[in-house]
């Protein structure tokens, strides 16, 4: 069904990649969630993680962020384990990477520029003069310099997730998450977005990890695609070899039919014997 | 059998409760003071205490003239009216004061206080930061905790000595009692020690349970309207009830036996 099988591909390549994800467990309370997952994200390159709703595409963000701690298996950032990092590591390692939030998550008590200057002031010991263009620059990339002294309340949606990311490339990390940067964007802004992300991964050598279930974006910007479904892997390749693949379950989700491998019914009793059927 | 499951099950959640609120509490304060939350602290200063100024005083207002009204129609008879000024000042530095200023700031700062948590949460910038390698319990949660310690002593300080100016308007200037008695007595039988220190005792212990319990519901909230409002609730009722408990343990232990 896969592609590619990991085993094959080794850790004389391992340094070729920022993220390593091997077999991945994770359940919460009781619900697992993961079964087993192993995914790599090559540095330099944008990897584009999809799935249908609901199946922990967020949570898999968060625990390559260390935010959470997977039951089994090992999460890598470039070479060391995040599992076993204690809190001082961890949030050394934090520095390196930075994650863009669904709802951007602006700090909303400050402006746009002391949103993104916010990094900055925490972490560093640059002078205002330096912040301030730093912040100008961040923000001309994005297109909102002329916002910078906007409050978050006053952005549309997609201005918001454009601050946010100036704020996420704000110390130059080398990984960005995107979690779900498309959602519930009109057509320009996720047209912008598809732009930037593009364009900040070439421009500034990042190495990104785009979740998110809205497929022609992907398809356009990914340099290599995973679709998770079932708590597992289900899928991986290039654009090209996902729209060939002959996995149901793929083509289910590339073009969006209502029934298929995943169900339209969530799993319930027969509707005949619940309606009519009464005791057996 | 269930029902015994589920009294289990919502004991040994309360229980885990208490420790992730200790959990919190012990992870907000561990860290060295830094310089840069000195600023964080001031401006939570000025949200949770400054702003909460008014409902004091007009309440302290309020309380203060209420108390002399009452203790004036029952002193009068026994030709004690004189003995109003230290009747309104002992009642209010001991008891009041602490007492209603904590019940106060948790309807006016703490349930604030949880709402803004719960909704930073609710909004990912609680995650953000973390992910920002900055943990969010230094910079939210500890200078929100140490400006409750600092705001509510004052607060009730504040409350009594207006509660006391209440008094004095009613009793003296509309009711006629002695301004010389009203204060000279007050002066002779309020302590410093006995009184004011153990009132002051008192408001930090509230304060600490208030702001505590405030903090932690926000930071525990389930991050869902239902959840936040649920929490919300919750901070003022629990902290209400704690500071009226406390409040009692504190009197028997400094007022009860002598």
């Amino acid at each position: 069904m896969t592609k590619f099988n990991h085993s094959k591909v080794g850790h004389n390549r391992a340094m070729d990649h920022l993220v390593e994800v091997d077999n991945l467990t994770f359940r919460r309370a009781e619900r697992l969630i993961y079964d087993g997952i192993s995914l790599r994200v090559p540095k330099g390159k944008i990897t584009a993680v999809m799935g249908p709703s609901g199946i922990g595409k967020t949570t898999l963000l968060r625990l390559i962020g260390g935010q959470l701690i997977p039951d089994e298996g090992d999460v890598r950032f470039d070479g060391n384990s995040i599992v076993a990092m204690n809190r001082r590591e961890l949030y050394q390692t934090r520095r390196r990477m930075s994650m863009l939030f669904q709802s951007g998550a602006l700090f909303t008590d400050m402006s746009v520029f002391d949103n993104v200057a916010f990094p900055l002031r925490e972490h560093t010991q640059l002078s205002e003069d330096i912040i301030a263009t730093t912040v100008a620059l961040k923000l001309q990339a994005v297109g909102l310099r002329g916002a910078a002294s906007l409050m978050p309340s006053e952005l549309s949606g997609g201005m918001a997730r454009r601050a946010a990311l100036a704020r996420a490339i704000a110390l130059d990390p080398d990984l960005i998450m995107y979690d779900e940067p498309f959602a519930g964007q009109d057509p320009i802004s996720m047209g912008v977005l598809v732009k930037l992300i593009r364009e900040l991964n070439d421009a500034l050598g990042l190495t990104s990890i785009v979740v998110t279930h809205d497929v022609t974006e992907v398809l356009t910007i990914a340099d290599y695609i995973y679709i998770l479904a079932d708590k597992r892997v289900i899928g991986e390749g290039t654009a090209q070899q996902i729209k060939e693949s002959e996995s149901e379950l793929v083509q289910q989700f590339l073009k969006g039919q209502a029934d298929g491998p995943v169900p339209f019914h969530f799993p319930a009793d027969d509707l005949e014997q619940s309606f009519f059927g009464g005791g057996k | 059998m269930n029902v015994f499951q589920s009294v289990g099950a919502s004991t040994l959640g309360k229980i885990s409760a208490v420790g992730r609120a200790g959990v919190m509490l012990f992870g907000a304060l561990i860290a060295v003071p830094r310089l840069k939350n000195i600023p964080l602290t001031v401006k939570q200063v000025n949200v949770v205490g400054v702003q909460s100024l008014l409902i004091i005083l007009v309440s302290g207002l309020f309380i203060g003239m209420v108390m002399a009204l009452q203790g004036y129609t029952i002193l009068v008879d026994y030709g004690a009216e004189g003995s109003l000024g230290p009747m309104v000042a002992l009642s209010l530095l001991r008891e009041l004061g602490p007492v209603v200023t904590a019940l106060l700031f948790a309807g006016r700062a703490g349930s604030a206080l949880t709402a803004e948590i719960g909704l930073m949460k609710a909004t990912e910038q609680l995650s953000s930061l973390e992910m920002m390698a900055i943990d969010p319990l230094r910079r939210v949660v500890a200078p929100r905790f140490w400006a409750g310690m600092i705001s509510m002593p004052m607060l009730a300080l504040i409350f009594s000595a207006v509660g006391i100016l209440g008094g004095h308007l009613v009793g003296v200037d509309w009711l006629g009692v002695d301004a010389g008695s009203y204060w000279s007595i007050m002066q002779s039988t309020v302590d410093w020690n006995q009184d004011v220190i153990n009132g002051v005792i008192k408001s930090l212990v509230f304060a600490l349970v208030v702001t505590w319990i405030a903090i932690f519901k926000g930071y525990d909230s389930i991050p869902t309207s239902e959840g936040i409002s649920k929490a919300t609730t919750e901070t003022v009722v629990f902290s209400s009830l704690a500071v009226l408990g406390l409040d009692f343990v504190l009197t028997a232990l400094m007022f009860g036996i002598e």
